[in-house]
């Protein structure tokens, strides 16, 4: 079932972002302080690795479980949208302590007060959504 | 044995590999790794794509994502009450002095600042957690993505965008807590 495996990617992702305390309010804090290697560690060596993956997938051709080849997809080139959005983000990270991946494993593991960040989180997507031809991009 | 090693928080040279590892198994679905578009299939199934054509999309096309968050979700309740001894980050003692200073908390404990995530039913807190995910929601679809879409998965396939989108993570980051933090916590 292709369902089941989803779940458990989420699963050990789960694990991962709280066992590596990412999901912790303080490690962010301290991040943006520039205190301590430990998240610039971690996302360095999850960078490093991904680099690694990324380049053996593209020059191997690795296809996917469907037989499709894996593909990647380009962004779209701006400044404004990326720096704009990228700012307003970080705002929220450091204040709330958590991206969207923590967010989820932090109220699994009992912090429901996440939850009000998540219902607003959706909200303000929403807001994205209706204000978006009015945005520069 | 192996188990007591687990509970112990786990060093960012093991943690760091695995998240990759995780963009890795997405990657062999024929997904892409990246959280925030959660928010945004969410939405569609909240009924958005009545009011911005942003969300009409058959959500279905994108159930994988909703079926990784709620997994990520168990993750954390299994990783909290089965993998951790309950020890707090070690965070650096500047760092928590400061955060003692801004009243934030008067000593290190669990995850969260509990004077910010137990809820006590004050406008202010109320304020600062809504106001955050206002902030991640908006944010994070304006730049196309969040941590993980952008400073993972963007990054590892070098797109300068990706680069420019976690400059303002950092940007905002720093503009919080050097000098916001002062005003909302004083």
């Amino acid at each position: 079932m292709k369902a089941v495996k989803f779940i458990l990617i989420g699963i050990l992702f789960g694990i991962i972002l709280y066992k590596s305390e990412a999901a912790s309010w303080y490690r962010i804090y301290e991040m943006f302080q520039f205190r301590s290697f430990h998240m610039y560690g971690m996302i360095g060596t999850a960078l490093a690795t991904a680099i690694i993956i990324v380049q053996i997938i593209k020059r191997k051709q690795i296809k996917d479980s469907n037989g499709m080849q894996i593909a990647f997809q380009a962004k779209d080139k701006s400044i404004t949208r990326y720096l704009v959005g990228g700012t307003i983000f970080g705002l929220g990270w450091a204040l709330s302590g958590a991206c969207p991946g923590p967010m989820f494993a932090l109220i699994g593991s009992g912090y429901w007060t996440l939850g009000i960040v998540l219902i607003f989180a959706i909200l303000g997507t929403w807001i994205y959504g209706l204000l978006r031809h009015k945005l520069p991009h | 044995m192996l188990l007591e090693y687990i509970k112990q928080p786990w060093p960012w040279y093991i943690s760091g590999p695995l998240i990759a590892l995780v963009m890795y198994l997405l990657l062999k679905q024929g997904k892409d790794f990246g959280m925030s578009n959660n928010l945004r299939t969410m939405c569609t199934l909240l009924g958005a794509g009545k009011s911005s054509s942003f969300f009409r999309f058959d959500w279905k096309t994108q159930s994988w994502n909703l079926l990784v968050v709620l997994g990520t979700a168990i993750g954390g309740f299994v990783a909290h009450y089965f993998l951790s001894d309950g020890s707090a980050a070690q965070i650096n003692a500047k760092s928590v002095a400061d955060l003692k200073e801004l009243g934030i908390i008067d000593h290190l404990q669990g995850y969260l600042p509990e004077s910010i995530f137990i809820f006590n039913g004050t406008w202010s807190q109320f304020l600062i957690l809504s106001i955050s995910g206002l902030l991640i929601g908006f944010g994070t679809r304006y730049a196309g993505g969040c941590s993980s879409g952008h400073a993972i998965s963007g990054l590892s396939n070098f797109q300068l965008p990706s680069l420019i989108a976690v400059i303002g993570f950092f940007l905002g980051g720093i503009i919080m807590v050097h000098f916001l933090f002062p005003i909302i916590f004083a």
